[in-house]
């Protein structure tokens, strides 16, 4: 198939439609409205529906309904919208039901700013609703990605009847860049017998809930649900790497920021400073042993992102604090020059004694 | 020797919670009789809120889904979409439906959502023992209106029957009781017309059912049926408060 | 050493920033080469301010910010003066010379003058002075061939807009030529 010139936006947007998901329950929010305007033109003409729900709580409900009976279904929205649809998805989770939510990123807190921002990553890794939970979490860092990962989120959230989140920004979602939507295998995929579509006389009715008034059964389910999670962090992280074989600092850093860390990695490099970079592709699972094992040769790592730096307690985690790790970003929807970057990484070397 | 009454075949044989003299066991009858009445139990999917209905999906023999608080026809909304086949309908009280869901509410009837809700106003909060409700009546004492229910410090009532019925989307609103044998007998024809509405594709039917809570009001069950007719139906009057098909009547005799 | 050319495109909302972007960004991509297309995004106004920065390469590229332009293309005088001073050492400069009314002083960049939304409207080509100065910029630059880029802008319009059609190879060549 032809290449063709798309945003980030819409390159999800077509993904999800090649994906078989038909229905899509969206609330417009900047930097990602032109998924809803995508969908709203193209839902029509492959048979499919773009409803714009009354708030994105009510949203994110309607794709519970629409999963209950098993059919794929999506949202997106921006980092406040995104806070409004939280408790939907504890309530997704709770009740084992597979959704795909986009978040093109924007900077907060509160209604923050529009510009691009990777400030909802505790959201998105650590507590995107209450209770014992996670989310896989991808983070796409081209048009390409966005579209493949898309492609990805729904097969992931039905094999694994979890909740899956894209964790996009708002420089990724505008951006056009050239996207192949034949690039992708789609997986073998579980049956749905426990989708609510009626039991049609021939069986025990489903019930999809979320509430048990019994501690042991709640109990039961999340475990239940922690071994799932478990086979995820062993089958299902995925990461990037780049000059990574001799790197005496790797930059950890995903979405837009991972590029911005290509382009500071091949400046360093130049300078003669060995460094190299980590893009995460799942935040969660999180790739631990690939930092780790780079942690045996590496003697700093640099965690480059568009926040205050949240996620630099899961690399030193990851490495399990055997090497320094440095912060470098910026917030509020400021977006660092790679020579920024460089910079930083000029620094590191100093301090570290590397500059020869 | 023959059965005479029995058990509807879309209510399972689980033990239900409610108090004695609470009037949702009837309705879940009624709800169970008209999904029978009507053949549709192979394909109803029903809606559980969050409140003393929320362990319905015990009771109803249909795939039922239990949705957050207020979040019912949002819930819904999606399955209806994607499956408009089936016939979804939800069971919401007075917290669920008219506080914190009430734009779900509001924006699935005006939008027309081919569903039907069941809707049991008891002006109370039950299954958090006791608090105001938005259809708590003014004067009304509960647990956080320990001096009675003050308009001008805690608002007013909502009257959703007919605040849905100005709303282009909405089919039919009817609010019925269920505190006689004759009031019951006409909160089923309502409801059975509200599920075959849905089938017959004319949108969104609301049936607000008003109900008792013997407990929480702390009244006898027989008291409460009085307390009821006393005080509820005069603030919340009975009666159809939209049906297109009696405008369409109307029209067709002009 | 991959080849990679760095443009920003600046101006107000409405005078067809983005445009002119996403046409070179397309045709970068039908001939097989890398590319990003990154704009500045707001609130939706007309007369606000637009920008948008290309990046075409024969290899991968990271970052698809564009700090210091190669060439930068200037549609109005803020946008003139906020961004003429980074253009790169060696760089080029095409400026809407009836809409700013400043030469560059800048000795070690090529600047060229062109009065597009003047001769836009002079021809009765309204809101096309992007396509005027894309012309223009091929003439100087040689970054596509003139005859496939002209197909490429083209190409997209439906043929129930065949004015369009006219009014943008018009405004190509008025470009080109002048």
């Amino acid at each position: 198939m032809a290449k063709v010139l798309m945003k980030g936006n819409e390159a999800i947007a077509e993904a999800a439609i090649n994906a078989g998901c038909l229905y899509y329950f969206g609330y417009p929010i900047t930097p990602q409205t032109e998924i809803s305007e995508y969908m709203a033109k193209r839902m029509p003409k492959v048979g499919g529906l773009c409803l714009q729900a009354e708030s994105e709580i009510a949203a994110i409900n309607m794709v519970l309904g629409a999963s209950s009976g098993g059919t794929r279904a999506m949202t997106s929205s921006s980092s406040p919208g995104i806070s409004l649809k939280s408790e939907g998805v504890s309530y997704l989770v709770g009740s084992d039901l597979p959704a795909v939510i986009v978040n093109v990123q924007r900077g907060g807190p509160g209604l923050g700013g529009i510009q691009p921002s990777q400030a909802d990553y505790y959201q998105a890794t650590k507590a995107y609703g209450h209770g014992d939970m996670h989310l896989i979490v991808l983070a796409p860092s081209t048009v390409q990605e966005m579209a493949s990962l898309t492609g990805e989120a729904f097969d992931l959230a039905d094999i694994y009847r979890t909740p899956v989140i894209l964790l996009a920004d708002g420089a990724i979602g505008q951006m056009m860049e050239p996207v192949d939507f034949s690039a992708r295998t789609p997986r073998e995929l579980p049956e749905k017998d426990w989708a609510t579509r009626g039991h049609g006389g021939s069986r025990k009715h489903n019930i999809i809930n979320s509430l048990y008034m019994n501690p042991e059964d709640l109990e039961r389910t999340v475990e239940e649900r922690y071994v799932r999670y478990r086979k995820i962090e062993a089958e299902e992280v995925k990461y990037d790497t780049f000059m990574t074989d001799d790197a005496d600092i790797v930059c950890v850093a995903f979405g837009i920021t991972a590029r911005i860390c290509h382009t500071a990695v091949t400046m360093a490099r130049a300078k003669g400073i060995k460094a190299g970079l980590i893009r995460p592709i799942t935040l969660w699972p999180f790739p631990n042993d690939a930092i780790n094992t780079l942690a045996d040769t590496a003697k700093a790592f640099l965690s480059v992102e568009l926040s205050m730096g949240q996620m630099v307690t899961d690399v030193k985690l990851a490495c399990g604090c055997r090497r320094p790790v440095d912060f470098y970003g910026r917030t509020g929807g400021v977006i660092p020059n790679p020579a920024d970057v460089a910079k930083k990484l000029e620094a590191m070397a100093s301090e570290l004694g590397l500059r020869s | 020797m023959s059965i005479v009454f029995d058990k509807p075949h879309a209510l399972t044989d689980n033990l239900m919670h409610y108090c004695p003299g609470c009037t949702h066991g009837i309705v879940h009858r009624l709800v169970a009789e008209a999904i029978d009445e009507l053949g549709v139990e192979d394909r109803t999917v029903g809606i559980a809120p969050v409140g003393c209905a929320v362990f319905a999906y015990n009771y109803f023999a249909c795939d039922m889904i239990e949705a957050a608080h207020g979040r019912a026809p949002a819930v819904a909304t999606g399955m209806k979409r994607t499956h408009p086949e089936l016939v979804v309908f939800t069971y919401q009280g007075d917290g669920d439906l008219a506080a914190i869901g009430t734009a779900e509410t509001v924006h699935s009837a005006t939008r027309g959502e081919n569903i039907t809700i069941i809707f049991i106003n008891n002006c109370i909060y039950g299954m958090t023992g006791g608090q105001m409700a938005p259809t708590t009546l003014p004067g009304q004492i509960t647990t956080t209106t320990p001096y009675g229910r003050n308009p001008k410090i805690q608002g007013n009532p909502v009257r959703v029957c007919e605040l849905l019925s100005t709303l282009d989307g909405v089919a039919y609103a009817a609010r019925v009781s269920v505190d006689t044998p004759a009031n019951v007998r006409t909160a089923k024809k309502a409801i059975l017309k509200g599920f075959k509405n849905q089938i017959d594709g004319k949108g969104f039917s609301i049936i607000e059912v008003l109900s008792t809570c013997p407990t929480n009001w702390g009244l006898s069950p027989v008291e409460a049926l009085s307390w009821l007719r006393e005080n509820m139906i005069p603030y919340y009057p009975l009666g159809v408060y939209k049906d297109i098909d009696s405008g369409e009547a109307e029209k067709e005799a002009k | 050493m991959a080849k990679t050319t760095n443009i920003l495109i600046a101006g107000f909302g409405g005078q067809g920033v983005l445009f002119a972007g996403k046409a070179l960004a397309k045709m970068a991509m039908h001939n097989g080469l890398h590319v990003t297309w990154l704009p500045s995004y707001g609130p939706e106004m007309r007369g606000g301010a637009a920008n948008c920065s290309v990046i075409i390469s024969d290899d991968e590229i990271g970052s698809p910010l564009v700090p210091e332009p190669d060439i930068l293309i200037a549609l109005n005088i803020p946008s003139f003066d906020k961004f003429e001073p980074h253009v790169k050492s060696g760089g080029m400069i095409f400026v809407d010379s009836a809409m700013v009314d400043k030469k560059s002083a800048r000795a070690d960049v090529e600047a060229h003058y062109i009065p597009a939304s003047r001769l836009a409207s002079e021809e009765g080509l309204a809101g096309l002075a992007n396509v005027i100065v894309l012309g223009h910029l091929l003439r100087v630059t040689g970054l596509f061939d003139y005859d496939a880029f002209l197909a490429d802008l083209v190409s997209g319009i439906p043929a129930s807009r065949s004015a369009l059609v006219e009014g943008n190879t018009k405004a190509l060549r008025i470009g080109f030529e002048y």
